[in-house]
């Protein structure tokens, strides 16, 4: 008992210095930050203004934070990792074994939800913001897990071929009036041709030097973008890209027009309906793919590779394609993403496809857990939508007064989830790794067995 | 030794790192069927020698050539050197200049297959998986190159199921058909050894290079790696190239051992013409050659 009581207190002066130090740094990096603000007084003239009391606010945040992280949430998690883990229940087996056509049921339904709950006025946004902003993401996280998530190849610059296939689809659209549907192919195969050449000079890089010449390709094309005025109009960006048709049909409110056509009364809902499930569709059609491609010999050879990369070429495994075809794969699907964004938003410009934009999906990726695909469509939902969301919570404005503006605290309220993630689930929300084949049962494998890729 | 016997031929192999020379124009040959030993004390440029065969090391000189077939290919070994060509493809037969061929082709075309002194099973994937990774470029083949197998088309459904078949005969050998679907990270020491084996020859080699498969297993799995090997050799009639420090697998299994000190060959021969060597005895006791019999008597041998 009172062996136990010392080991207490010893802990408790442990979390107090700790929170001390905590708050010694806080102090430190807020003080430049918060502490002090400029404003212009009476005369026009900036002048230092102090912010003492907000100050000794968000160091008190902090300090209490990490105290409460060592004295009560740190030894939930150890007693919960002295648990013995049980056998999942029924119950948890038949959700697991039923939640993938139930998603996908819903959100093949989800626009006809919306249109009953919110009528024609309202549905649009939820429809265009929600669900086809989400997807594309969706898309765009499932594209860069081949890369990420199975050959373990870490890529800070996927919004590069994002824009590959956003540029293509516009230019060629807009200069030799070629379709959608001719087009979405296209754009594909030239972000896949990008993709291996990108992939041709970082074959030899492994780990940090990798992800910073991606990161620099990514720069790169987005520089191109914005310095190459005659063919991309650089910052003014691309205006006027044809929007996709119902396979020739347009969605206005002509006589040749969708609505016409079908004789219905024309709204612009249907455009978005039509664009939804096309995205619908393509991320669809990602997730089919990928799950093929593990099942193949070229998928097993990129999670081979994710594995040791020496013990592949030990057994005449060819890593440099091995690495192109992920690379390829991954920018293909960037590619489609990016033509349907073109199309989507009928306006595109240097300004989408930032470093930002990659940080985002590669976000996405590792906060869904690398590899899963399930988790990555839950990250990607969380992410992009809750940033929605953001824009949804104006009745906060009656709590904080007229000037508080929700959307500038996304980043805040992103950094404090990140480290939530950090602590709770290091690894992604998913983090067991499904075998790919089976010989009696298919038993999920444990995050502490399967690396995370070294380049 | 009669030169059709012959599956792989070592001749004046050196690898020099900067000023370091690992292995100094060596030459040996392995013979088909047989399981060659490659012995010496630690440094002595065993893991280089490998290293340079499945060309994960450019040789700084040397010539490393592996015969497919009954050896009547050797004739033509200086005409293919000189041709500037990796090998030559006959009628039930090849010849391969290994030294010439970037790694993964080694395993690949030559079909050499090699495991690691360091375990490097893929930790993350399960048991049969390991061994499905092996079968890879047949199964590519079997898949269009991945075309055919997104498309779904049952040929390579068929060449899938025959793999796993594969696979789990190798299982069966090595005693691990239970423990297919776990993970081959969470398997017990000697088990990830054998299952490595089991690997390399899901390769369908002709040429088995075992860095050190005993170290770190107890008499019984090293003895359980013993009977492995001879049947693999019964069986397949593959050859064997091994690097070994438990003499008791040494001196067991194999037909003839090459002993290296200091990257030198300083003996060649039969089990017991080596174990009596000299030089070799000298070399494992670390003195010169003439101090031999003094130090024997010290340490009572």
């Amino acid at each position: 008992m009172s062996a136990e009581m010392q080991i207490s207190r010893i802990d408790v002066v442990r979390a107090l210095r700790d929170a001390g130090w905590t708050a010694l740094l806080a102090f430190g990096l807020f003080l430049p930050l918060i502490g002090f603000v400029t404003v212009q007084n009476m005369d026009r003239q900036l002048v230092l203004d102090t912010r003492f009391g907000l100050l000794a606010a968000f160091v008190a945040i902090v300090a209490g934070g990490r105290l409460a992280y060592s004295l009560i949430i740190a030894p939930l998690f150890a007693r919960a990792a002295l648990r013995p883990t049980a056998a999942p229940s029924a119950l948890r087996t038949a959700a697991a074994r039923w939640f993938g056509p139930f998603a996908i049921g819903f959100v093949i339904a989800y626009p006809a939800i919306v249109l009953s709950i919110t009528g024609t006025g309202g549905a649009v946004k939820w429809v265009d913001n929600f669900g086809i902003q989400i997807l594309i993401y969706v898309m765009l996280g499932w594209g860069l897990n081949i890369v990420v998530g199975l050959a373990g190849l870490l890529d800070l610059g996927y919004a590069a071929f994002y824009a590959v296939g956003a540029y293509s689809y516009a230019l060629l659209a807009k200069n030799f009036g070629l379709g959608f549907w001719m087009l979405l192919p296209l754009s594909g195969i030239l972000a896949a041709f990008w993709g291996i050449l990108l992939g041709f000079p970082v074959l030899r890089l492994r780990g940090d030097y990798l992800a910073i010449v991606t990161l620099a390709f990514g720069e790169i094309i987005r520089l191109v973008l914005i310095n190459w005025v005659p063919v991309t109009k650089g910052y003014a960006g691309v205006s006027g890209i044809p929007r996709p048709t119902f396979f020739g049909i347009p969605f206005n409110a002509s006589e040749e027009g969708f609505a016409a056509v079908f004789g219905l009364e024309f709204t612009p809902m249907y455009r978005t309906l039509f664009l939804y499930y096309v995205i619908l569709a393509l991320a669809l059609f990602t997730a089919f793919v990928t799950l093929r491609l593990r099942r193949l010999p070229v998928g097993r050879a990129w999670e081979a590779l994710r594995e040791d990369e020496i013990a592949c070429r030990s057994l005449g495994i060819n890593t440099t394609n091995t690495k192109l075809t992920a690379f390829a794969m991954g920018a293909m699907f960037a590619g489609f993403a990016g033509s349907f964004f073109a199309a989507r938003q009928g306006f595109i410009s240097p300004e989408s496809f930032t470093f930002l934009e990659s940080a985002t999906i590669v976000a996405i990726v590792v906060l869904g857990g690398m590899g899963s695909m399930l988790g990555v469509a839950i990250a990607a939902i969380v992410m992009i939508g809750g940033t929605e969301i953001m824009r949804e919570l104006d009745f906060l404005k009656r709590i904080f007064g007229e000037t508080f503006d929700p959307t500038q605290y996304r980043m805040l309220i992103f950094g404090f989830f990140m480290v939530l993630m950090m602590i709770w689930r290091p690894r992604g929300l998913i983090v067991t790794r499904a075998p790919s084949v089976f010989l009696k049962e298919r038993k999920l494998i444990g995050a502490d067995l399967v690396k995370e890729g070294h380049g | 030794m009669n030169a059709r016997d012959i599956v792989l031929r070592v001749e004046h192999l050196t690898m020099r790192f900067g000023g370091l020379v690992a292995v100094e124009d060596l030459s040996f040959t392995a013979a088909r069927g047989e399981i060659t030993a490659l012995i010496g004390p630690n440094g002595a440029g065993k893991t280089t020698v490998f290293n340079c065969i499945t060309s994960f090391y450019k040789p700084s000189e040397g010539r490393i050539a592996l015969v497919h077939g009954d050896g009547t290919m050797w004739g033509e070994l200086d005409a293919l050197t000189e041709s500037g060509t990796r090998r030559v493809l006959r009628q039930g037969g090849a010849l391969y200049l290994l030294e010439r061929m970037p790694e993964y082709l080694v395993t690949q075309q030559a079909r050499v297959a090699r495991t690691f002194q360091n375990i490097r099973l893929f930790a993350g994937m399960t048991v049969l998986e390991n061994l499905l990774v092996a079968q890879h470029n047949a199964l590519m083949l079997a898949s269009g190159f991945t075309l055919f197998g997104v498309l779904g088309l049952p040929s390579y459904a068929a060449a899938e199921r025959a793999a796993i078949e594969k696979a789990r005969q190798w299982l069966d050998r090595i005693g691990l058909t239970d423990r297919a679907d776990g993970p081959a990270g969470d398997l017990p020491y000697g088990a990830q050894r054998r299952l490595e084996v089991a690997r390399a020859m899901c390769t369908d080699p002709v040429l088995l290079c075992l860095d050190e498969p005993a170290a770190g297993l107890n008499p019984r799995e090293s003895a359980e790696l013993n009977d492995l090997l001879l049947a693999i050799r019964q069986d397949f009639g593959i050859s064997i190239l091994l690097i070994e420090h438990d003499m008791s697998v040494v001196m067991k299994i194999s037909d003839h051992i090459v002993v290296l000190d200091y990257g030198v060959k300083i003996a060649d021969g039969a089990p017991q013409q080596v174990r009596d060597d000299a030089r070799v005895i000298a070399a494992y006791l670390g003195v010169e050659g003439d101090e031999v019999a003094r130090v024997e008597a010290e340490v009572g041998l």
